[in-house]
Parts: C-alpha cells; structure tokens; sequence
C-alpha cells in the first residue's frame, strides 16, 4: 500500500461477535469461529480478526508483543528497539497455517517481554506507559512495523481477508480464552493493509467497531492534546486511544467513560437527581472533544472485562445474550445463536447503554431485569419513568 | 459647492480647529441621487422629517441636497407613497484600476480639511473572504445523516474555564463530582451578541439586545460605556467590560454581570482606543459613562495599567477578586499578526474566555485607514488560536469566542468547525434592528434610531420590535445550525466544534490551507 492509502482514514461497515465467561471458564476459538463466520455478509473479505485474553496463563506477567513486518529492514530496526528497551524472554514466530485465501501474509512475530528495570526506573513510568510509549514509537517511527497487540495474558489476531479464514489461519483452535472479541470489515475504500484491520489494540485493551465516527476530526484533535498519535487513521483507533484516556488515565469508572463517549442528552441529564446533574454536566463540559458522534457499536474488552455500546441514538445494531456464566455480544441476533443456540435471554440494548460483563460478577450491567444499580440503568430508568 | 463632510467626519480638535481656519473646498461628487416621482408624491413631508442628516428640505415640496444623502434609505422606508428611489451616482468618474472612486474622494476630503477620515461599521475594502472559500462536509452513506425535524439536537455551549479531567469521587450512592468545575456561562445557542456601548448605540438598540439575549439563553455585552439604570434588570445576562477609558466601572457594575469582559483592541480598530464623539454625550449617556456631557469620550490606546501581559494577569486576577471568583473573565483582543501567541499568553496569564476581533469587525467610529488596514481575517486568527492552545495543551483553559463579520448561519458553523466555542454578533445583529450599512454611526444621526442619542431619532427605534427580531434572526440561524449538524450526522455542536476534518477548501492557496489546518476539496478523509 502506498503512503498516500495509508495517509488516508478508512471508513467501514462491520459484523463484531464476543463472548465472555463471567467465571474465567476458557474455551478454544470455534464458537466465535461460527459466529463471525455467520455474519459472513456484514464484512467483504478485506479484513477481520480476534482478541482474546486468558491465552498466555505460563506468562501471565509478560507483555505479549505481537508485530507484524512488511519488510526484513523494518524487522531488524523493530527488533533492535525491542532488544533495547526490553528483556526478552521469548521471541518466536506466530503460529500459522496455509489457507488459500489469506494472501501475502506479512512476517508475523511475536515476543514475551519486559521493560529492563533501569530504563524503567530511568523512565520515570509505568511499565504500562513504558510499553505504550515504545509501540507508539515503533507504529510511528518505523515503516513497515506495526504492532498489533501489547497487552498480558492476551493477544489479537488479525489479517486482510474473511474473519473465519483468518482464524484458520491463525489456528485459534489451538487457544484457550474466556474473552473472544471478533470482526469482520466491511472498508469502502483501499483495503489490504493488514494493519489496518481490527480489533485495534493497546496494552491490554482491544476494541472492534462497527461505524464511522462522524467527529472523528475534533476527537482526533483532542486526543492530540492528551499525547496521542493517530497514525492509523481508522476510527478504532480513536475509540481505543479515548478509552485509555478516559479510564486508565484519568480514572473513570467504565460506565461514565461510556457516557462521555455515548452522551446522555441534556434533556435526559435534566431529569436526573441534581447531584447527578452537576456529575454530568461536568463530563459534558469537560469531554465535549471525547463525545464520539455518529453510528457506532463497538465491543471493548481489557482484563476480565468485555463492554458492548452504542452511540447515543443507536445507529448500529447490538445485541446481547445471556446463558449461565456466559454474556455474548453480537451485530445480530443470528451471530449469538451461532455461539450459543438456545440463549437464556436475548435483548437489544439501548442507545448509549453499556453492556458490561466483569469476571467474578454474575450480574451483567445493563442487563433487563438487574438492580438498578449503575448510572447508565438510572439513566434509562428515568426516561422509561417518564 | 455642497460637502457631506461634517466636523464629526474630522477626528481630534487639532485638526477640527485648523479645519474651521483653513479649509478649502472643491470638487468631490455624491455618493447617492435622490430621486422623487412627483406623480406619486403627496406631498406629506415625511421624508423631510425622517431624514436624520438633513438632506431633505422643503421648498414647497421635498428637495434634496445629494451631497447630505447617506444612502441609509429611513425616507425611502417611511414615505407612504413609495414615491422616492436612491440610487448610486451615475455621473461617472473616469475608471482607474489605481486611483479608485473612493481613494479619489478621501484624497480630496483630506486637502480640503487636513484631517484624520473617520469612519463607521466595518472594513468595507474587497479582500478575500476566507468564509467564501470554505465549504461544509455531509453524510452519505456510510454515515447516516440524522434528521434535525426528527431527533433530538443539541446547540447549549458552555463557556469559560474547565480542568483537563473531571475528578470522580465513589461514595455510597455511587459516582459524584469530586471537585466543582470553575464559573462557567452556559448558552442555549452558540452565538451571543458582540458588545455595542451604551453611547454608541442608543439606549433603546442596547435594551432590544439585552431583551433578545434573555429570551434566547445566551449572553449580550455592554461595550465599554457602562451599565444603563435601565438595563440593570438584563445584567444577569451580560458581559459587562472593563476598557481602557474605564467608563462606568465600580464594583457594583463588575458584579452585576454575568462575566466581566477586558477589552485590549477591537477588531475594526486595533491598537486604537475607542472613540465616542462628542455628539453622541448626552445627559444619560453622561451619567451612565460618568463624563461630562458633550465631551469627546476618548478611552485610551492602550490600557494604562497593562503595558504586558504580566500586568494583565494582575488586571484578570484584580477582576477575578473584585467578583469572589464567581465570573469567568473574558480578554477582547483585535486579531492580529502574531494573534496566537498572544492568545496563548492571554490564557496563560488567566483568562477564562479569549474573545477574538476579526479585522471586519465593526464600529461606532475609527479612523478609517486603521478599520481598513490593520488586523488579519477572523477565520485565520480562530484557526491558528485554536491550534496553538491545543498544541500547547490548555485549550480546556478557556473558550473562544469569534466575531468580526459573521454574516449567516453558514459562517458561525465554519467559525465552529476552525475551533470557536461561539460566535458574536455585532454589525449582524444591528442589520437586524433595521441598520442599512450606511455606515455613518459615527455622526450620531443615524435615522434608524440605533447610533443615535437624539430622542427624536432614538424613539423611532422600539425595543420590543427590536427585540423580536433579533430573536427571530437567532432562532433562525439555531435551526439552521441544527441542519448542518443533522446533515453532517452529528447531533451536538461540541462534534463539530474544531473539527476542521468537516471542511474542505476551494480556492485557497496552499500556505492558507495549512495555516488553517484544511485540507482542499476532493481530498478524502
């Protein structure tokens, strides 16, 4: 791909699939398999792909770099900051398999490393922001490298071509997770960059999307403010980058960062209790830059949790469902069933209603019925008082 | 031979002094002819009395002097037979693209009076409008456009100071603010009314604005010439402002408004004090500016306690403390070359709203090769103060506020998109009160009844009427917004605020583009 495509921001349609259980029970990848795979039509073969979590227990403590090379001076160059700024434990090429579909792969490697403890200490950082720092830099700074996964215990998957030929590829039969995050793209314009394609990742969080963010241009410029780079220049990328911001750095509860990037409507703040108010109008006021507008559902996941939400008027289809310990996401109802066939309950969650599913925690927030215990459920329960 | 100059056209008692000694006349043709059809006349002398200039008299039927025709065309309006028509002057100067007719005629109003030319409204040259070159992006497809007639959206805009990060406290009843944000004004629409001084404009304009900014949830601002009795009521909605001549501030003024304003330059005038003629001193305005009547009511070039930007921080903090900290402080700064910079002082030095002047912006009075020479275009100055506080990381500090020639909906929604938090409506919102841009607020004749204090002219002005309309004109331009918003997909104006990515240019040289941060038509996203 030239760099006049890869300057530009590819805008998409997609099928997006998760499953998660709430008690950490982990299962291999063909039950997301089939349930991507059924949502064959909202993608177009021109990119898909997987995060999982719970894949590395034996280096549980380790930052899984997943990179991919499109040339061998981008490997030596990558490898060599690697080696620099890392203890290496384990570097290794990705398991793949031969599928006739998956065209030129690019070199896919992957390392199990550490920050070296001086540079750390040097740094100033956390290890988090250490790696963070480092894979901007390598995204960034080093044509032909990218990398496509950094977090602990997790990993993501991903290539130009069908999701389901992708997980072949990948022989994610082989993997043991209890979250499995799928998509499948549906780009309108340039495709075949690999990188491009989702879930977008950064340390341990990975997101899918389905949309096209119509604020794209001021949550770009805003995010620019706090440090990030798009260099990618999907909409993805803005969702993740807000997430880190919202809830890693400045501390938000989950469900609030999901009311900054889906925001209630004033005249719903409105009919809230006054302390409420003054909480969300704050947020508002604050993160008008990190309100994202227009059609979006995205499935984010991190360390034992996985969040399903919408936009604030729900211009694109999410479904959720539930069996035992088991909380599925999908673009429709058919991609649960093909998880799950006979589901306890199904239901469509609001516009800007959070679905979130936490390991230990039977409940699941946004689900019908629940306590009404967080913000978002007071939210909807005002208006359905109303 | 007849002349349209008056002594008010002249600044400074200097010059007006050698004028009376030494002026001599000669040729310089009307702008306007006035023409009657005595056929429809009925002769009921309206004309002559609605003439605020004195052009119009009567011998045994109406006759003009052209050379006192402004052009603002208040006869035209009122006469009940519809029998007077104003046109340009046909006789014809011969045509040069370098001497042109105006420069001829100011060159030889200054021989014949050695004065500084003064003029009123805005820059009237034909630079480039950058508004013009600049278009707004829509959904297709793969984004769906949201119907405004159908679903909710949101204009309110906030203004003033806020932190980079809302700080949550956990407490048993679940999440809740942790620390209050600073005073902050909140707007039902992103436009407010641009500050006019009592002086100025007549009371009767000031009250029609202040009247429309409480009905429309959004902010006017008293200019430099203090708070009328009669306004006190509306000052809740006010940014009442502190200039270099200090006209009417005490404490109980600065605690009156809603934000209190420092006026450092004024787009049409930049680097030049302002200028009330003496003319327009009345009694009340007298009392309300505390001057004497009839004095020429000249503020300052400079601020004279701010010859830097350390000594405008103490002026913001002085402010700050004379209002408990209760109000957010606005600094007025013409747009200039070095705009950015300043700005970014102006923030840093404490500042809660940076309201930038474009150099079209309008005015009472100014000399006229300063509002036509000095200043950079608004559309440049709000792109690169956008820009500059992002990189620097406290564009969260304070707001933006545009103005200088915003003309339509359309501008205030490019002016968004560049990184206004909203715009202010000056010569916009006095077109609405009935001003026809004649342009001669300064000899505080205007017919109109707005930049005027002579009760016979200020009474054909009702506030209520005024009031109406500007409310009209807001609400027009709301829905309009909320169009452009629908068509664009998003549903609240913080989505589209700075996001440059929604316009593309046509027409713009490469340099400009980048200035700007736009990106030229036909180039994707």
């Amino acid at each position: 791909m030239s760099e006049y495509d890869r300057g530009k921001r590819t805008v998409s349609g997609c099928g997006l699939s998760g499953m998660m259980s709430l008690t950490g029970e982990r299962v291999d990848g063909q039950a997301i398999r089939s349930s991507i795979a059924i949502l064959h039509e909202r993608s177009n073969g021109l990119g898909g792909g997987f995060a999982c979590y719970g894949i590395y227990p034996e280096r549980a403590d380790q930052f899984a770099l997943h990179v991919m090379y499109d040339t061998v001076e981008a490997q030596e160059k990558a490898e060599e900051l690697i080696g620099e700024e890392f203890n290496i434990d384990l570097d290794e090429r990705i398991p793949t398999r031969f599928n006739p579909n998956i065209k030129n792969p690019p070199l896919l490697m992957r390392y199990f490393v550490l920050p070296r403890p001086l540079l750390l200490q040097e740094a100033r950082l956390t290890a988090e922001d250490f790696v963070l720092q480092r894979v901007m830099r390598i995204n960034g700074e080093i044509p032909g490298a990218y990398v496509f996964s950094s977090g602990k215990n997790m990993g993501a998957f991903k290539a130009v071509g069908y999701a389901e030929d992708i997980a072949d590829f990948f022989r994610l039969e082989e993997y043991q997770a209890y979250i499995w995050i799928a998509h499948g793209r549906f780009p309108t314009n340039t495709p075949g960059w690999w990188a491009g394609a989702h879930p977008f990742t950064l340390l341990d969080w990975s997101v899918v999307h389905n949309g096209e963010i119509s604020s794209y241009g001021i949550n770009k410029r805003y995010l620019e403010m706090f440090g990030y780079r798009c260099t990618m220049r999907t909409d993805t990328e803005v969702m993740a980058y807000l997430l880190d911001l919202l809830i890693r750095r400045h501390k938000l509860p989950v469900e609030l960062a999901c009311d900054v990037m889906a925001a209630p409507f004033w005249e719903q703040i409105e009919r809230l209790p006054e302390r409420r108010q003054r909480l969300y109008r704050a947020l508002r006021q604050v993160y008008g830059g990190a309100l994202v507008n227009g059609p979006f559902a995205i499935i984010f996941g991190r360390q034992g949790e996985m969040v399903g939400v919408n936009d604030r008027i729900k211009l694109r289809p999410l479904v959720a469902g539930r069996k035992d310990d088991w909380l599925y996401l999908s673009s429709e109802e058919a991609g649960i069933r093909a998880m799950c066939p006979r589901p306890e309950l199904v239901w469509t969650p609001r516009a800007g209603q959070p679905v979130i599913g936490r390991l230990g925690s039977k409940k699941v927030i946004g689900e019908p019925g629940a306590e009404v215990s967080t913000l978002a459920a007071e939210r909807v329960g005002q208006e359905v008082a109303t | 031979m007849s002349t349209t100059t008056r002594d008010s056209d002249i600044r400074g008692r200097k010059a007006r002094k050698a004028q009376r000694g030494a002026r001599v006349q000669g040729y310089r043709p009307a702008d306007f002819v006035w023409r009657r059809d005595a056929d429809r006349c009925a002769l009921c002398k309206r004309c002559v009395q609605q003439c605020g200039f004195d052009a119009i008299s009567w011998e045994n039927e109406p006759v003009a002097d052209p050379a006192k025709c402004v052009g603002c065309h208040r006869c035209e309006a009122m006469c009940p037979q519809r029998a007077i028509t104003i046109e340009p002057n046909p006789q014809y100067l011969r045509p040069h693209p370098l001497w042109t007719e105006s420069h001829r005629k100011n060159l030889w109003l200054q021989a014949e009076t050695g004065g500084v030319l003064v003029s009123g409204m805005g820059n009237d040259l034909p630079y480039p409008i950058i508004w013009d070159s600049l278009l707004l992006d829509a959904c297709q497809v793969t984004n769906p456009s949201i119907d405004p007639l159908r679903e909710p959206m949101e204009l309110r805009t906030y203004l003033g100071r806020r932190p980079d990060q809302v700080e949550v406290a956990m407490t048993l009843e679940g999440p809740d603010l942790a620390a209050e944000l600073p005073p902050n004004l909140e707007l039902a629409v992103p436009v407010l009314f641009a500050a006019m001084s009592y002086g100025s404009i007549s009371l009767n304009a000031q009250k029609a604005i202040a009247m429309a900014a409480e009905e429309l949830g959004t902010y006017w601002n008293t200019g430099e010439g203090g708070l009328h009795e009669d306004l006190k009521p509306y000052a809740h909605r006010a940014f009442v402002q502190c200039a270099s001549g200090r006209f009417g501030v005490t404490v109980d003024y600065l605690n009156s408004g809603a934000a209190v304003e420092i006026k450092i330059g004024q787009g049409a005038k930049p680097g030049i004090g302002g200028h009330l003629p003496g003319e327009k001193v009345s009694a009340e305005v007298s009392e309300t500016r505390m001057i004497p009547v009839g004095s020429d009511a000249l503020s300052p070039a400079p601020q004279h306690d701010i010859y830097s930007i350390e000594d405008l921080r103490q002026l913001i903090y002085a402010l700050k403390e004379a209002t408990n900290y209760e109000k957010p402080v606005s600094v007025k700064i013409a747009a200039v070359h070095n705009v950015a910079a300043i700005a970014s002082g102006i923030v840093r030095a404490g500042a809660d709203i940076v309201y930038l002047d474009g150099f079209r912006g309008g005015t009472g009075a100014a000399p006229t090769i300063i509002r036509d020479h000095l200043g950079i275009p608004i559309e440049i100055a709000v792109a690169v103060v956008d820009q500059q506080l992002r990189e620097e990381g406290i564009r969260n500090q304070a707001s933006l506020i545009a103005a200088g020639g915003i003309r339509s909906s359309a501008d205030a929604a490019k002016a968004i998109a560049l990184g206004a938090d909203a715009v202010a409506l000056g010569t916009a919102a006095l077109l609405a009160l009935g001003c026809t841009l004649c342009q001669k607020c300064y000899t505080g004749r205007c017919s109109w009844g707005i930049t005027t204090q002579d009760p016979a002219l200020t009474r054909r002005l009702d506030p209520y009427v005024g009031s109406r309309r500007l409310v009209n004109l807001v609400r027009a331009w709301a829905a309009e917004l909320e169009e452009i918003l629908g068509a664009m997909g998003v549903n609240a104006i913080e989505s589209l605020r700075g996001s440059r990515e929604r316009l593309r240019a046509v027409g713009l040289d490469r340099t400009t583009m980048d200035v700007m941060g736009v990106k030229p038509a036909g180039v994707g996203a």
